[in-house]
């Protein structure tokens, strides 16, 4: 199971928790896993297009990733942001 | 007279004011998903049962919440508003939000239609849960020239309305802010501009097939073959089946001038109705000329105005009133109800001829929904 730690803008969907466990073998299938458990949440964080949210982060221990498709590791840790932005 | 609910979308998130039955009183109940930039709230006018909620927020996408318990509990639509998924990034479009929600005709139960930003037309047909594309607009060959990209407010490009007539659940009309009205006779399959007449005076063309900004369109609910609209470039009115707009607006105050975003009709006298006009001049200020709010009313089809500021501020008042922040309800006498960029409510228990401020220090309003208790 991968870790993956959901920023205030998401916990909602969470009931509150910052950090949930998840399965797939990319970010994608990740967030699809997390769907199914948190209805809506997927698309609040990617467009129909499948492209990461102009204001939302998506990094794998410190990287940044670009791209939804990114492979996943056993280890891997994902880390979801709200960006520094808006007002 | 059935107590009113009032629907108030803010950039900040949702409240739903009530009144005590005599329009005096009002109590305040939000913030409901506060934070959340709520484009517009409404409620089911068929049933007055399922309201719908167009939300986004500074960091996450797009969606839809409904309540079916007159607001108390929401839930998000299974499936919001999206585009098709397409392989091509330079055809590949996402909803950025809702601007507008509209019930569907009432020989259609649990259909709704929703109009976003970049322009795209929605339908839902199982009471606002999931919502398909309408290849009719959004496919349509002409789209990359009736929505050109980069186009827009400040909010980005809209197709700001949807009206259905009716009489006709196949008869609709659109208004975007990048090409105008548009009309459908087929339910949506096909479209077609419904602009001549119309200024388009940031255009080398003034007077365009299409590439007006159309603010807002209404039908005059007693004649629906009146159409009214307030356009980036005037006050305009058509009476069907003529396909050319005339510039009632001309007949406003020189030093008032006739833009705006809004027109609302009377819900019985298809000669009424009211505008709140604002500068459009030099920078486009987008404020209450003078800095004196004003409401102004036409009782004969928009041949003469005058001026309602009774209750206002006098001077020294800024007020900006959005799209779909001014309405009214269908009592006797009517009620009119705005909304202010700067969070105040203010609403009119006599059609106009006085105002009072019924709630302050709400963020920026974006809409206003007039809907009665059933």
């Amino acid at each position: 199971m991968i870790s993956v730690s959901l920023p205030s803008q998401l916990q909602s969907y969470s009931a509150g928790a910052s950090r949930v466990e998840a399965a797939g073998a990319t970010v994608d299938l990740v967030l699809r896993d997390l769907d199914r458990r948190f209805p809506g949440l997927r698309f609040r964080i990617v467009d129909e297009q499948d492209r990461i949210r102009r204001h939302m982060r998506i990094f794998i221990g410190r990287e940044a990733v670009a791209d939804i498709a990114r492979p996943l590791g056993e280890a891997d840790e994902v880390l979801i942001f709200g960006a520094l932005s808006g007002g | 007279m059935a107590p009113i609910r009032l629907l108030i979308g803010t950039r900040k998130g949702a409240w739903i004011f009530r009144d005590d039955g005599a329009r005096d009183n009002w109590s305040i109940e939000g913030p409901i998903h506060l934070g959340q930039i709520i484009s517009h709230l409404v409620v089911d006018r068929r049933t007055g049962g399922t309201m719908l909620m167009a939300a986004a927020a500074g960091h996450l996408g797009p969606t839809i919440f409904r309540s079916a318990d007159d607001g108390k509990t929401w839930v998000e639509a299974r499936r919001p508003p999206a585009f098709d998924k397409v392989a091509d990034p330079a055809a590949a479009r996402a909803v950025d939000h809702t601007f507008w929600l509209e019930c569907g005709h009432r020989d259609e139960p649990g259909v709704w239609w929703a109009g976003t930003s970049p322009p795209g037309l929605f339908v839902s047909e199982d009471d606002g849960i999931t919502w398909e594309s309408v290849a009719g607009f959004n496919d349509n060959p002409m789209y990359r020239k009736w929505a050109p990209p980069g186009e827009g407010t400040p909010d980005g490009p809209l197709l700001n309305e949807v009206v259905i007539d009716p009489r006709d659940k196949n008869h609709m009309y659109l208004a975007t802010s990048t090409a105008g009205v548009f009309e459908s006779h087929d339910r949506a399959r096909s479209w077609a501009p419904l602009n001549k007449g119309v200024e388009a005076n940031f255009l080398p063309d003034p007077y365009p097939e299409y590439g007006q900004d159309a603010h807002y369109i209404a039908l005059a609910p007693t004649m629906p073959d009146r159409l009214w609209q307030q356009n980036h470039c005037g006050i305009y009115r058509l009476d069907r089946p003529a396909n050319t707009w005339e510039r009632i607006g001309r007949a406003m105050p020189a030093e008032i001038g006739d833009i705006g975003f809004t027109i609302v009709p009377h819900p019985r006298q298809a000669d009424t109705a009211w505008v709140f006009p604002m500068d459009g001049t030099d920078v486009w200020p987008r404020t209450s000329p003078g800095g004196k709010p004003a409401v102004y009313r036409t009782c004969d089809a928009g041949r003469s105005w005058e001026r309602q500021d009774r209750g206002f501020p006098p001077q020294q008042a800024w007020f900006t009133v959005k799209r779909q922040a001014f309405c009214a309800d269908e009592g006797a006498p009517v009620g009119l109800y705005l909304g202010t960029t700067g969070g105040e409510v203010w609403m009119s228990p006599d059609e106009g001829a006085q105002w009072r401020n019924i709630g302050a220090h709400l963020p920026e309003i974006y809409s206003v929904v007039a809907a009665p208790v059933r």
